[in-house]
């Protein structure tokens, strides 16, 4: 028979039951939707890491108080202050790999200036924080080694900070109050945009380690201490060396654990990476329970119809057609009805995207070949679940089957 | 070989197995048809003539046996190749029509072409208009069967029968849900196209419509006990002109 009957005898029979063959499509629809989701948002969130990553800094290596080894990264991280301004020194006074580093003093407050007031968190950071985190100013001046050593009280402001307090004005040369203190704005900083848990980057007051340990003391740690190298090539190298001066700084005998953590920024890229695979995860999930839920609806509105057609198949049998010609017949139809599921599905799953990716802003484009897989593989449901009724309808026995009903 | 011979069978059994019981429904038959003629078949219900014309007509096999179809041994062969012969050689019109429902007059009778293996590329539109034409309906294509009467289903069947050129065309009880004249009309247009060369064998109850035939072979309890040429064989169109127009249904 030829392929365009084929299709025919499947679109009439798949029209005839219009209701029926929607509800059965639903499945197939809500998966194929959700491998659609699911590989936007996944290549959406990949790219956007990966700029977020790139964009931390060049070559970086973050040491973070802590053990990593004893059951997690996060326990006893961060819970106790053993970063000290002395590793800082230690790391690069003795390290001839790294070629920057610095230590960054995280607190936060009550910020006064320009229209009004604000809460950020503020940084002390020394001046190679610049050049590790390729940073620079959008206005103004980085402070200098002069401003650090000398204490003074100097800050930049995050592109956020300067547009909440001072819109419209030049915020350099301007004072401004951190936690009290009165502080001279020196720079602005060039905007970063948001971390891969979305936090904002820009909405950040830097001023100098010395000043903020003196200054703003109180609550005030070394959270991490940030290094970089000059290539790549050198980081595994660099951090091999950072450990053994940290170990020796900390004077940790031979039987003693690390006490902190030594990471790169492809390492804290994995990390990031496991929030979106949980979110992959579950799509996938939905998606492979839907198309199998989907499938197996085929199925029984197929074995269904091969019970209602039951006379057809007969007449059909008898005038000439071959049990091939009957299986085909069904084939085509609970593919065809697959396949329309799949397109539907694709068109849902792209509109899904758009909107999930209008609300996390993230580049959720849909590349041809992922269509292409969907409706690849909405095909393969029908043919897969399509096959054993349309294999039952095949073996019918031609005189039963005309004497049914 | 002899003379020419469409349809050569001989000693057929045919046992069903219903659960543990076994039925004989037929129990050595032996039919020997040449091309042209038009054989009724006859006989009590249950007698095995539905048996007879399925084995026949390649819709079923039997148990004991041997039967040749146009010199070529059926008996045996697979089911795709049945289906073949199905096509080719056979055309079937049965007692309840088995026209597909919601399918025009022109797209049933067309089927048949759609199923064809020839590999002849032809104009299969074309070929059942020209079909329906040859049984009276040409101004009936696109009605569907709900649409027609009984006895125009039966034509479009018929047509649909005839659409591959069969040696033989084979009809269990065509006339069984028909009125008496729609019966005779029916068998008119059998002898007419017996009349062009097409074998004809039609199960029939009423022995009115079986000596319309050439031939008469009778069954009882799966065996043949009559089969002689019919004596004084009528013509159905001769009758049918005879007949009152309005004649109520016997
Ligand atoms: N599929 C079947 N399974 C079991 N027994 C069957 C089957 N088909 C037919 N029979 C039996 O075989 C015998 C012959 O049946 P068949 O249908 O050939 O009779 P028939 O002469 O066509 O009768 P009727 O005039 O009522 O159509 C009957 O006894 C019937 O009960
Ligand atoms: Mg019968």
């Amino acid at each position: 028979m030829r392929s365009g009957n084929l299709l025919k005898i499947a679109a009439r029979s798949i029209a005839r039951n219009k209701m029926r063959s929607l509800l059965t499509m639903l499945g197939i629809v809500i998966g194929v939707a959700a491998v659609i989701v699911m590989v936007a948002v996944g290549d959406g969130a990949q790219t956007r890491i990966r700029e977020q990553i790139d964009n931390l800094g060049t070559n970086m290596i973050v040491i973070t108080p802590g053990s990593s080894s004893a059951g997690g990264v996060n326990r006893g991280a961060g819970s106790f202050n053993r970063l000290t301004l002395d590793d800082a020194e230690a790391l690069e006074r003795e390290s001839l790999l790294l070629t920057a580093v610095s230590p960054v003093i995280f607190t936060h407050g009550q910020i006064i200036g320009g229209q009004g007031n604000w809460r950020a968190p503020i940084m002390g950071v020394d001046t190679d924080y610049a050049v590790i985190r390729d940073w620079p100013v959008s206005a103004g001046r980085w402070f200098d080694q002069e401003d650090v050593r000398a204490k003074r009280k100097v800050a930049l402001i995050g592109a956020t900070i300067a547009e909440e307090l001072y819109a419209g004005t030049d915020p350099v040369g301007q004072r401004i109050q951190l936690r009290n203190v009165p502080f001279t704005i020196v720079g602005v900083l060039a905007e970063k945009g948001q971390t891969a848990e979305g936090s904002d980057q820009d909405d950040v007051v830097l001023a100098p380690y010395t000043t903020v340990q003196t200054r703003l003391a109180g609550r005030s740690f070394i959270g991490q201490i940030l290094a970089s190298t000059s290539a790549p090539e050198q980081i595994e190298a660099a951090q091999a060396d950072v450990r053994l001066i940290m170990r020796d700084s900390h004077a940790l005998g031979d039987w003693e654990e690390d006490d902190f953590t030594v990471r790169n920024q492809t390492e804290l890229a994995e990390a990031a990476q496991g929030t979106t695979e949980v979110m992959t995860l579950l799509l996938a999930a939905i998606a492979s329970i839907s198309l199998l839920v989907g499938g197996i609806g085929i199925m029984n509105i197929m074995l269904v119809s091969v019970t209602e057609r039951t006379r057809e198949i007969g007449i059909r049998m008898a005038i000439g057609a071959r049990g091939g010609d009957i299986l085909t017949q069904f084939l085509v139809e609970s593919t065809v009805m697959s396949l329309l599921g799949g397109f539907i599905g694709v068109a849902t799953g792209y509109l899904g995207s758009a909107l999930l990716g209008r609300i996390t802003g993230w580049d959720t484009a849909i590349l041809p070949h992922t269509v292409a897989v969907a409706l690849l593989f909405s095909a393969g449901v029908g043919i897969f679940f399509g096959f054993y009724p349309a294999r039952k309808a095949a073996a019918l026995n031609p005189i039963e089957a005309l004497r049914h009903e | 070989m002899g003379e020419p011979r469409i349809i050569e069978a001989e000693g057929i059994t045919k046992v069903y197995r219903a659960g543990r019981n076994e039925v004989p429904a037929l129990r050595g038959v032996d039919l020997i048809v040449a091309p042209g003629e038009m054989v009724a078949i006859m006989g009590a219900s249950g007698s095995g003539k539905s048996t007879l014309m399925n084995i026949i007509g390649g819709l079923d096999a039997p148990t004991e046996g041997s039967y040749r179809l146009n010199g070529t041994r059926v008996d045996g062969l697979d089911r795709a190749r049945m289906a073949d012969i199905r096509n080719r050689e056979i055309g079937f019109v049965f007692q309840g029509f088995n026209l597909l429902a919601r399918t025009s007059a022109l797209e049933n009778v067309e089927l048949p072409l759609l199923y064809d293996r020839s590999g002849r590329r032809r104009d299969t539109r074309r070929l059942a208009r020209e079909a329906l034409a040859q049984v009276g309906l040409a101004d009936r294509a696109d009605h569907g069967p709900s649409e027609l009467s009984g006895g125009q289903q039966q034509r479009v069947a018929i047509a649909r029968a005839l659409i591959t050129e069969p040696a033989l065309i084979l009809a269990d009880e065509p006339t069984g849900n028909l009125d008496s004249r729609t019966s005779v009309e029916v068998l008119a247009l059998f002898q007419e196209l017996n009349d062009q060369g097409i074998t004809i064998l039609l199960v029939t109850h009423e022995a009115d419509l079986a000596r319309y035939a050439r031939r008469l072979v009778a069954l009882r309890d799966g065996l043949v006990v009559r089969d002689e040429a019919v004596p004084d064989r009528r013509r159905a169109a001769a009758d049918l002109a005879a007949m009152p127009e309005l004649q109520e249904a016997g």
